[in-house]
């Protein structure tokens, strides 16, 4: 959730020269300040500064047991077609049931982005032909989408010590329930497709995010941000490696006081890392072809992953034309609130916009808070601290087992142990070294009992689980601090005795 | 008013339909014809009807899983598949241009 701003990642392209994260880059460029004090990306000198603009559309998963509209399993990698009924198959007959709990969670996200949320919404059919798409349309929510006008606040870094964090935000356009589709599996040796319905009819939150973005960075913090909050609700697990979060950027560039460009929507996006630099490609790439006389179309283009660039989708028929109709087969959503409530209607009928609410969990910005306020640690702790999940857990079951400051502790879990998590591929819960041996091991150096060097002697022992104590492995490893007076004097005293002339320069100055 | 070439080919592709030869789509514009006739009925601050169900209760389900595992049922229906899978094209399979349709060919 913590990332480098704007200013930050055109200023290294600056630097590098023609090493930058953009395609081929020709005669030099430079970073000029905006009024907001932030860099403004800059193509050839001497020509127009650009202002590029993001937007993004993100799909996630509604965690639920059942499907949108019907009583299917959701589940991930499960045999093809198991998870299928007729409904999801589309066949003649069927008929659209909503799912009451996809509604609940679409309202919980739509509150905890500061959403209105619509007390009637209505759904849409969306038409195009496609194999994985049974019904030749998706029912969505085009007209009167669930939860409009909210917004999202996510932290940056503004330079590259990590110290000083600036707050931004970005303008949520809305939110919609929607269908996903099934899978294509594309087989170019047999030229064929083989269907997979299994996730044909999953609940789909769609969170539009208005183009309030400028650049990679950004993009993935905002994402980063949305998906701790969606995981942090439990209204999706946005897990994106298993596609529970698909993100799809709209980019385009301008020259400061113009009408904003032609965008393009790059798709194919598989992790937020991925996402910064798709972004940042694309932004350079419209710089670059603009500045050359060309012009941008408006296209999808794919991200590959593996060349860092962007590249025109296979062409998807020319504009498509959706014929959005209002879905007959289901009536407008009635949501309520404390207010409006309905005397003689049974509970399992209605959702109560209030009652939702007063259920909300602490969302990441209110946890940050209040560990900054309860343990004295600083803003940027506690984003590494949620950052990682279990590690906040981790942190205040050692500050609960030791006498250490908090202030203290919070340096050996975010520099020591996290870093060997990371070096180990492992975890927080996988974690050799559990809460209560780090809260030991903590307690032996604020004792003064070893020191700090010895601490991290023991910590790596420690890490091979072999079940020793931090005590037991100081005693092995003789790692003690002496404490005694007249053995420290006589140690100090035989070194000196053993470096006479360095001792004499010394003395003489 | 006849029906533009490319408005026809434009709702042939979206619609899959074929309007086949002359005659169909000279019975395509009478159809637009008959319809035209809502225009006469003035809807003046009437709100518009998506559905004579639209006043109904929308009935919300419970979230338990109540179907599906019924893989071999659902083949049944597929032209092709492989073990699993239902077979489809590689990707959609453009219609092709109508001068080159032999069936408006033919018609007109």
């Amino acid at each position: 959730a913590a990332a480098r701003g704007c200013g930050g990642a055109w200023r290294r392209a600056w630097q590098r020269g023609a090493g930058g994260p953009g395609p081929s880059p020709r005669g030099q460029r430079a970073a000029a300040s905006s009024a907001g004090g932030g860099a403004v990306p800059v193509g050839r000198s001497g020509l127009a500064p650009w202002v590029p603009v993001v937007g993004l559309e993100i799909h996630a998963q509604i965690s639920s047991n059942s499907k949108l509209f019907s009583g299917s399993q959701v589940q991930f990698a499960a045999p093809p077609n198991s998870l299928v009924s007729f409904f999801d198959a589309s066949l003649p007959g069927t008929l659209p049931v909503l799912n009451r709990r996809c509604v609940e969670a679409a309202v919980m996200t739509g509150l905890a982005l500061n959403c209105s949320i619509n007390k009637k919404s209505l759904f849409d059919r969306k038409h195009y032909f496609y194999a994985d798409l049974p019904a030749g349309y998706q029912i969505t929510q085009q007209r009167v989408p669930i939860a409009v006008n909210g917004s999202l606040s996510y932290s940056l870094c503004i330079d590259n010590k990590m110290s000083q964090m600036v707050t931004k935000t970005v303008r949520i356009k809305q939110i919609q329930l929607e269908q996903d589709s099934g899978k294509s599996l594309h087989d170019d040796t047999r030229s064929q497709t083989l269907v997979d319905l299994n996730r044909a009819g999953v609940g789909l939150m769609e969170v539009v995010m208005e183009p309030d973005m400028c650049c990679g960075e950004e993009a993935a913090a905002a994402v980063r941000e949305l998906q701790l909050i969606l995981q942090t609700l439990g209204s999706s697990r946005a897990v994106m490696a298993e596609g529970q979060l698909r993100v799809d950027a709209n980019v385009s560039v301008h020259h400061p006081g113009e009408p904003y460009g032609v965008r393009t929507e790059v798709k194919n996006i598989n992790s937020i890392r991925f996402l910064a630099k798709a972004v940042d490609y694309e932004i350079q790439r419209q710089i670059e072809e603009l500045e050359n006389g060309g012009t941008i179309l408006n296209e999808t283009r794919a991200f590959d992953s593996k060349l860092g660039c962007t590249v025109p989708m296979r062409d998807k028929e020319g504009k498509q034309d959706y014929r959005f109709m209002p879905e007959p087969n289901l009536p407008p959503l009635i949501l309520y609130d404390a207010k409006s409530l309905p005397a003689n209607m049974n509970d399992q009928q209605v959702v109560n916009i209030d009652w939702i609410h007063e259920r909300l969990p602490d969302l990441p910005s209110v946890k940050r808070a209040k560990l900054v306020e309860q343990y004295g640690i600083l803003p940027e702790h506690s984003f590494a601290l949620l950052n990682e999940d279990g590690l906040t857990e981790f942190f205040e079951n050692v500050v609960k087992q030791t006498q250490m400051k908090p202030k203290k502790v919070i340096g050996w879990i975010l520099n020591v142990l996290l870093s060997y998590l990371k070096q180990h591929s492992l975890t927080v819960k996988e974690s050799p070294v559990s809460s209560f041996m780090m809260a030991d091991l903590l307690n032996l150096l604020e004792k003064k009992e070893i020191s700090s060097t010895a601490a991290k002697q023991v910590l790596a022992e420690l890490w091979k689980g072999e079940g020793k104590t931090p005590l037991e492995i100081v005693k092995e490893k003789k790692l003690e601090l002496i404490q005694d007076q007249k053995e420290l004097e006589q140690i100090c005293q035989a070194v000196i005795d053993g470096q006479e002339n360095e001792v004499i320069t010394m003395v003489l100055g | 008013q006849p029906v533009a070439g490319d408005v026809l080919e434009h709702l042939e592709q979206l619609a899959l339909v074929d309007f086949r030869d002359a005659e169909g789509v000279e019975r395509l514009r009478r159809a637009i014809q008959f319809a035209d006739q809502l225009h006469e009925v003035n809807t003046d601050g009437v709100e518009p009807m998506d559905s004579v169900l639209e006043d109904r209760c929308l009935y919300l389900r419970e979230d338990d899983v109540t179907e599906g595992n019924c893989v071999n049922e659902l083949l049944k229906n597929a032209r092709e598949k492989v073990e699993e899978y239902f077979v489809a094209p590689p990707g959609n399979i453009p219609l092709p241009k109508l001068e080159e349709r032999e069936t408006f060919r033919q018609g007109s």
